[in-house]
């Protein structure tokens, strides 16, 4: 669901193609008929952009058929805790939760939610203002942290508590009947049972079931909320910390997890820390650390991971009297995301920018793209060919059309050449968390250099400029480790490139080691908060335990047989983990829940954990180990409660913190949607969704008849996102030569549009031209009522290269997830007409 | 000679990628049509179109839907050269370019190919063309040089979900074997082997699970041999020939009735 796994992950279908040769089902819900619903047992057709609703009746069905799963449920997830008294639900405030208030200036957004009331209740007060006054005192983090630590929370096992969180989750999607998924989504009810039906028989102690998506869920304003309520049905059929379980999301591209691992995140630093941010209070290292520091759970540990990255960014120069050099390092004021950095660049508040990998021109609401990066004093493109960012200046629709002018357009375009992946080594990261190295095939052409190359001779170049500054502001970028060169001697001799870093060296850093010996970590227990370890990445922490010893290198599968975790083969993190909380593959009392389905168990007589996999809990604590009271970190949590990184140990139903736009998964219309919200009649859409002004960005009002059509864009398996790397491709370009728009023959009648025939199509945003490609596989759907149409189009093309076309992302727009501010390009409003 | 060797091919997890088109077209050095600029098809996400001389796998994308989408299918299969073990095209061929190898896989020589295109008429598969670089005629090799290296082909290589499954020919009937019976106990009752046994050509060298009927994926159900068609065609000829024979008995005898008439009536004009 959410996902197209047979065309965009091919190669990981191949497991797919294996569990349905043995006997596994397959089932594909989508708005269209993909080539992975081709290959489905059962294919069901929704309206896109109603994942919710089609999952909140699946939450339903399950709580309200007693499907869940309710040994796990009561012992493993929040289920049985008691929120807060003031908390309202969406039920009991027509839509929202409570807590929402207007917005500050410069979010983009109209309304923000104060999660006070989210909150567990605690069976004493607590004042957190005071608690932290008080921490802030403490001599150590340790101690520090250990005065953080709330009162427990209340909870009632029989979840009978009208407050507790399974009758707040059984009362929020008591609406959500498999009759309203019908005149929402416009999927046929008794397909929606059938999915139901499914689900249920392959989830509990024999069988767990997967859920698989990628863009098809993340693409919405409301795409983390999608994932929640996945998160949500699989906590409650027990489908999580097993094997054959859990979420699986599938990567944009060949690895993005590491690159959000390490990471390339606005938001954040190495390993999922929060990026210093001067809108929090942050102000000092030890206001950070109270401030993201969870204090009780595996998160306890956070100055120890802070501080040794700290040490990585400036080595010898971080001391504990200057807090690591804390205040050195960069702090974010605002919301540097895509499309917030874009609006800036239209305001003509950006003056230079990279793209590395990207292609910005193609990108979403494209014409203001384009426009915005006319507003650049100059900007580097680092690709493998001259790409439509490269040449938006001379070659644009927008220059095509006389709207701007090459002669009046100041940018100075920098266009490197760029290496390709067979021809530079390192790692890459899967969406399984698995580090695999790769080694270098050959050496690029030309000029073309890796990024690593580029990055690296910038740094040092930089670094030379900046030398002899005296102003305090450069005083961190002058105690920057950047020691990446190899060592006199050691660099390759098979190679004619000159001046590439030592990989082997930025692993180094990523995997730290102990600053007095240099000694390479063996993994995240070993580091301190004290300055004794750096390490930029605590996730990463192991992968490289000591000199001569890669694990991503590893290369050894198990046997056919057993047991197919296959620990010998590359290293995943954390620890070499396979499956993230896999205490839960056993019973509270540590048994395997069954024999088929066992991973990790309680050993009696060793007195430890044991399995087929690393466990993913302290190794000795025994099952019936009971939770100390008021105490910090791991101690906080009893034997039975597997999600160690959560405060609480358990997985979250409910969820209190980390989420903007509320704790329950809830059903919001698409910002452009043909129909009103039927649940929810007074909020349309997303309250919290982020909507960027400007008069390019306008949008379709709901049910809008000159935009009465649902578009959704996607990508094909023969390309590859903006064609960067196939369209120049002969042997790839005739596979997919033009851009298309999937109609359906019902649509197509209705309009007049033959096969073949060039049909325009315009949202409020821009107006482009495609073939029409009349099939079967798109349908109508009725959606309370109304016949609702579907069109779909591949996002590749762009006017450069061998295959050009126009561009898909023209028709876009510039809204926002609030979580993650991933924009909506899976639903939106068009019109389509056949071109003159 | 060594074990027959050959494809199987499972179009029951062909997910259409065209990973087989590529990886074909990169280990034999073919090159794309019209260097890769080319126009939208129409037909589904086949944008190949066919087999030909630059074009030794194609996949085919059959949309099978009711009106009303209560059933519907998008069958997909990878098409490729059948190295029957009757081989028309051998059989047609006057050069001798086309030979049967070690590895019972059938391949034509490029130099001694002449392009006469004998071969092409007589494939009843189709899977034959000239290719416009070398004006010989071109089809699959079976990667007869990664054959006689102990690779496998590059198509079956690159194939993520094993829809294309290389290797001796007793060792795949049994695969396949097992595979229908799977198919045919979890209820997918239309599955059935294409070309696995002697009936069609001697037997495929290259055969099939399908989903449906042959004519479906446009496979002749029962392909023939030009020799098999020589009698008929050789009593056709000779009718013909008497045909023709009488016709022109008939134009002879107007020709000279015309003259006849033509100098009666020159006659009666002297009159």
């Amino acid at each position: 669901m959410g996902s197209n796994m047979a065309e965009n992950h091919p190669v990981a279908f191949r497991w797919v193609a294996e569990a349905k040769r043995r006997g596994a089902k397959v089932v594909h819900i989508d708005p269209r008929f993909t080539r992975t619903s081709a290959l489905a047992d059962l294919y069901v057709p929704l309206r896109s952009g109603t994942d919710i609703a089609f999952l909140g009746g699946l939450i339903r069905y399950v709580i309200e058929n007693e499907k869940y799963f309710k040994d796990y449920v009561v012992n493993y997830t929040n289920a049985a805790t008691i929120i807060r008294d003031d908390f309202q639900d969406t039920e009991d405030l027509e839509g929202v939760f409570s807590g929402l208030k207007e917005a500050p200036q410069g979010t983009n957004q109209k309304y923000v939610y104060d999660n006070a009331t989210w909150q567990y209740k605690r069976v004493a007060a607590w004042d957190v203002a005071k608690a932290r006054e008080e921490a802030k005192k403490a001599a150590t983090f340790a101690e520090m942290i250990q005065k953080m630590v709330p009162p427990a929370a209340e909870k009632d096992p029989t979840l009978q508590h009208p407050r507790t969180v399974f009758q707040i989750v059984r009362r929020h999607f008591s609406r959500y009947t498999p009759e309203m998924v019908e005149q929402i989504c416009g999927t046929p009810k008794e397909l929606f049972l059938r999915v139901a039906e499914i689900l249920a028989e392959n989830s509990g102690p024999e069988r767990t079931t997967m859920m698989v998506y990628a863009m098809g869920w993340t693409q919405h304003t409301y795409g983390v909320q999608n994932i929640g309520a996945a998160a949500l049905l699989q906590l409650l059929l027990g489908n999580v910390g097993r094997p054959g379980g859990g979420i699986l999301a599938l990567r944009g591209h060949a690895t993005i997890q590491g690159s959000t691992d390490v990471p390339t995140l606005h938001h954040s630093i190495h390993g999922y820390m929060a990026h210093p941010d001067a809108r929090r209070n942050h102000d000092t290292l030890r206001d950070y650390m109270l401030t993201e520091t969870r204090p009780t759970g595996f998160w306890a540990n956070l100055p120890k991971f802070l501080v040794s990255y700290l040490k990585s960014m400036y080595g010898d120069a971080a001391k504990p009297e200057n807090d690591f050099g804390y205040d050195w390092h960069p702090k974010i004021a605002g919301d540097y995301s895509f499309m917030a950095s874009f609006h800036a660049m239209a305001r003509g508040e950006i003056k230079g920018a990279f793209f590395f990998g990207q292609n910005p021109a193609t990108s979403i609401n494209g014409s203001l793209i384009r426009r915005a990066l006319a507003n650049l004093d100059w900007m580097v493109v680092k690709d493998n060919f001259e790409i439509e960012t490269a040449a938006f200046w001379y070659k644009s629709p927008e220059v095509e059309r006389g709207e701007m002018k090459p002669e009046e357009i100041k940018t100075e375009v920098f266009l490197f050449p760029s290496a390709q992946v067979a021809e530079i080594e390192g790692t890459f990261t899967n969406t399984q968390r698995w580090i695999q190295f790769h080694e270098k095939a050959a050496d690029p052409p030309g000029d073309c250099r890796s990024d690593a190359w580029f990055t690296h001779q910038l740094a040092l170049r930089l670094k030379k400029l900046y030398a002899d500054s005296t102003l305090p502001r450069d005083e961190g970028f002058k105690n920057l480790t950047w020691d990446f060169d190899y060592d006199p001697g050691h660099y390759p001799t098979n190679t004619r490139i000159q001046g590439e870093p030592d990989v082997m060296k930025i692993w180094r850093e990523i995997n730290g080691f102990k600053t007095d010996t240099g000694e390479l970590l063996k993994g995240f227990g070993e580091l301190k908060d004290d300055g004794s370890t750096t390490c930029a990445s605590w996730i990463y922490c192991g992968a490289y335990p000591e000199e001569g010893k890669f694990l991503p290198a590893n290369r050894n599968p198990d046997p056919d047989d057993k047991p197919g975790t296959h620990l010998g083969w590359a290293f995943a993190w954390p620890a070499n983990r396979r499956i993230l909380y896999n205490r839960a593959s056993a019973d509270p009392n540590g048994n395997p829940w069954s024999e088929r389905k066992k991973l990790v168990w309680w050993d009696a007589t060793q007195k430890k954990w044991v399995g087929y996999d690393v466990p993913d809990f302290p190794a000795t604590k025994a099952p019936d180990t009971p939770a100390k009271p008021g105490a910090a970190g791991m101690d906080a949590h009893d034997g039975k409660s597997p999600f160690i990184l959560l405060p609480d140990g358990k997985g979250w139903l409910f969820v209190p913190t980390g989420l903007q736009d509320g704790p329950l998964p809830t059903h919001y219309e698409p910002v452009e949607s043909p129909v009103p919200n039927l649940l929810y009649p007074k909020w349309q859409i997303n309250p919290i969704a982020k909507i960027y002004e400007h008069e390019r960005n306008q949008l379709a009002t709901v049910g809008d008849t000159q935009y009465p059509i649902v578009l959704t864009t996607y990508r094909l398996t023969e390309h590859h996102l903006s064609g960067a790397m196939s369209r120049w491709l002969p042997w790839l370009a005739e596979l997919q030569p033009e851009l298309f728009v999937e109609i359906s023959p019902e649509l197509a009648a209705e309009k007049g549009i033959k096969n073949l025939d060039l049909v325009r199509v315009s949202s409020k945003r821009g107006s482009i031209v495609a073939k029409a490609l009349v099939t079967p596989r798109l349908r109508p759907l009725t959606v309370n009522g109304k016949t609702v149409h579907q069109i779909g189009m591949p996002w590749h093309w762009g006017f450069m290269g061998l295959a050009v076309g126009d561009v898909v992302n023209d028709l876009t727009s510039w809204v926002a997830d609030p979580n993650v501010m991933i924009h909506e390009a899976k639903a939106l409003l068009v019109n389509v007409e056949k071109a003159q | 000679m060594a074990e027959p060797m050959g494809f199987f091919t499972d179009t029951s997890v062909c997910i259409g990628c065209k990973a087989c088109e590529v990886a074909c077209k990169a280990w034999n050095q073919l090159p794309a049509r019209n260097g890769g600029k080319v126009q939208l098809s129409g037909m589904s996400y086949d944008n190949t179109v066919s087999l030909s001389g630059i074009q030794w796998r194609h996949v085919k994308f059959i949309e099978d839907f009711t009106p009303d989408r209560s059933t519907g299918r998008w069958l997909m299969m990878s098409d490729v050269c059948k190295h029957c073990v009757r081989a028309a095209c051998l059989e047609a061929c006057p050069t001798g370019a086309i030979i049967r190898t070690e590895f019972d896989t059938v391949v034509i020589q490029q130099d001694v190919c002449n392009g006469c295109r004998a071969c092409i008429s007589a494939c009843p598969f189709g899977v034959i063309e000239i290719n416009p670089e070398t004006n010989t005629a071109m089809k699959c090799t079976l990667c007869y040089d990664r054959l006689q290296a102990g690779m496998v082909p590059a198509c079956a290589q690159a194939c993520p979900t094993q829809s294309i499954q290389f290797g001796p020919i007793s060792e795949l009937r049994q695969r396949a074997q097992q595979r229908l019976e799977q198919l045919h106990a979890q209820g997918v009752t239309q599955a059935r082997l294409y070309g696995h046994d002697e009936s069609i050509l001697g037997g495929l060298n290259s055969f099939y699970l399908l989903l449906d009927e042959p004519e479906k994926y446009g496979l002749p159900s029962n392909p023939q041999l030009p020799s098999t068609r020589v009698p008929a065609a050789a009593a056709v000829s000779t009718a013909t020939a008497v045909v023709l024979g009488l016709l022109g008995l008939v134009g002879l005898r107007k020709q000279r009735m015309d003259q006849l008439a033509a100098a009666a009536k020159q006659g009666n004009d002297g009159e």
